[in-house]
């Protein structure tokens, strides 16, 4: 299992340095992504920051794509998990920079992916002269011998994959 | 996420100009959403549903920005203004036609955004520069997406190439619009996109797509414009009537 370097890890997960703002992210922490349920917005690098102070906690979070609609269902959970817990006033702001890239998805996150039928995103590739795609791993039988149907999937995050050896339709989270 | 230069007067150009690049991305997506169970593939369907949804996503962050210096909100700005408020240009509302030419439409549009949100990561306002980020990934895409089209049905077969080449003519005299120097963006050097050096990159990259397509570079004279100006074509009307009537008949309404 391949883990994250460490000073991606650091940017993908700026945990807090105090124990009152890390109580409350743990807690913002277990919330899911409503499109990929087994993904928490941990996992993905969605969660940006957890401030707690005397009358109020205010999370921060980042969206995976512009449009995505998730955003809001993410938004209410966490006020909803934090009101759960005690913490009567929560606020969550959306911000944009830095902006999210798949390089921040958690190898825990990656390997929840697969166990779920999602193709984990490659690492990205620099554009170079050649441009040179690595092959995607079918997650239900383990083939490289697969074929993009369609750069658009589901959702914003997804592409559409086929295996060529089970001939198994399955998404692939795009690299991003 | 307030616009908050140095002056009052700064403070109205960025907003009005966020407006203008909002508004282009608002119409281009309701456009494209209209190919919804339309297209000719499901993966059609799915495709320019997606690039819809990601251009709205764009335009939600323009049009909120630039509603906090004029004091409205998004939905306002997109379901409360008539045709001669929208500042578009007349590109995004253009007919989708068939689909080789909402795929000129959209090779065209695609060009544009990739230049200018390139541009605006650099931009000394930090909002724009944050939208543009994000942006300026997704567009990726969609030019992607264009280019895949240009050239398949540009190589196809007699029709397809014959159905691209009417496309890219009659798309082709709007391009010009989106490089005309507006005078918001004039008066925000080193915040707007410089016009000029996206023109020049369009005129770089577009003729040697569409001829390595196997078709011709329309010389189509350029259409009149106005976009900014609130000037707009005939199809315009329709289209944000559709895109409004619910807000309208149910103000306030949500679900």
């Amino acid at each position: 299992m391949v883990t994250l370097a460490p000073d991606i890890e650091a940017e993908a997960r700026p945990l807090p340095t105090n124990d009152a703002d890390r109580a409350a992210w743990a807690i913002a922490a277990t919330v899911c992504d409503p499109e990929v349920p087994v993904l928490t917005i941990e996992d993905l690098g969605v969660l940006r920051s957890v401030t707690v102070s005397a009358d109020a906690v205010v999370v921060q979070i980042t969206p995976t794509y512009s449009g995505c609609p998730a955003v809001d269902a993410m938004r209410d959970d966490i006020v909803t998990a934090l009101t759960l817990h005690g913490y009567t006033v929560a606020r969550v702001d959306v911000v944009l920079a830095p902006a999210w890239t798949t390089d921040w998805l958690s190898a825990a996150g990656a390997a929840k992916l697969e166990e779920y039928g999602i193709a984990a995103p490659a690492p990205r590739t620099p554009g170079g002269a050649v441009s040179l795609g690595l092959g995607i791993r079918c997650p239900h039988c383990g083939s490289l011998h697969t074929r993009e149907v369609s750069r658009f999937g589901s959702t914003s995050c997804k592409a559409l994959y086929e295996c060529q050896r089970c001939h198994e339709p399955f998404d692939y989270f795009k690299a991003h | 996420m307030s616009v908050r230069p140095h002056h009052a007067d700064t403070a109205q150009a960025v907003a009005e100009y966020a407006l203008g690049l909002g508004d282009d991305a608002l119409i281009l997506a309701q456009r494209l959403g209209q190919w919804i169970a339309n297209a000719p593939e499901i993966e059609e369907d799915i495709a320019l549903g997606n690039i819809a949804l990601d251009l709205l996503g764009h335009a939600r962050g323009l049009l909120s920005y630039a509603g906090t210096a004029l004091g409205r909100s998004e939905d306002d700005l997109a379901y409360f203004r008539d045709e001669a408020e929208f500042r578009c240009r007349q590109l995004f509302e253009q007919p989708n036609g068939d689909f080789a030419q909402t795929i000129a439409r959209q090779l065209i549009a695609s060009v544009y955004f990739d230049q200018l949100y390139r541009q605006l990561t650099t931009s000394a306002d930090p909002t724009l520069a944050a939208i543009a980020a994000k942006a300026v990934k997704e567009v990726d895409y969609h030019l992607d997406h264009s280019t895949q089209w240009l050239l398949r049905l540009g190589l196809g077969t007699e029709e397809s190439h014959r159905r691209m080449q009417r496309g890219l003519d009659a798309m082709w005299p709007f391009a010009d619009e989106l490089f005309r120097e507006e005078p918001q963006a004039a008066a925000l050097p080193g915040i707007a996109a410089d016009s000029a050096r996206m023109r020049a990159a369009f005129d770089a990259l577009v003729p040697t797509l569409i001829e390595d397509a196997g078709l011709s570079v329309p010389t189509t004279a350029p259409a009149r414009g106005g976009g900014r100006d609130g000037v707009h074509s005939e199809a315009f009307g329709p289209l944000l009537a559709e895109m409004q009537v619910l807000a309208r008949a149910h103000p306030g309404a949500s679900w």
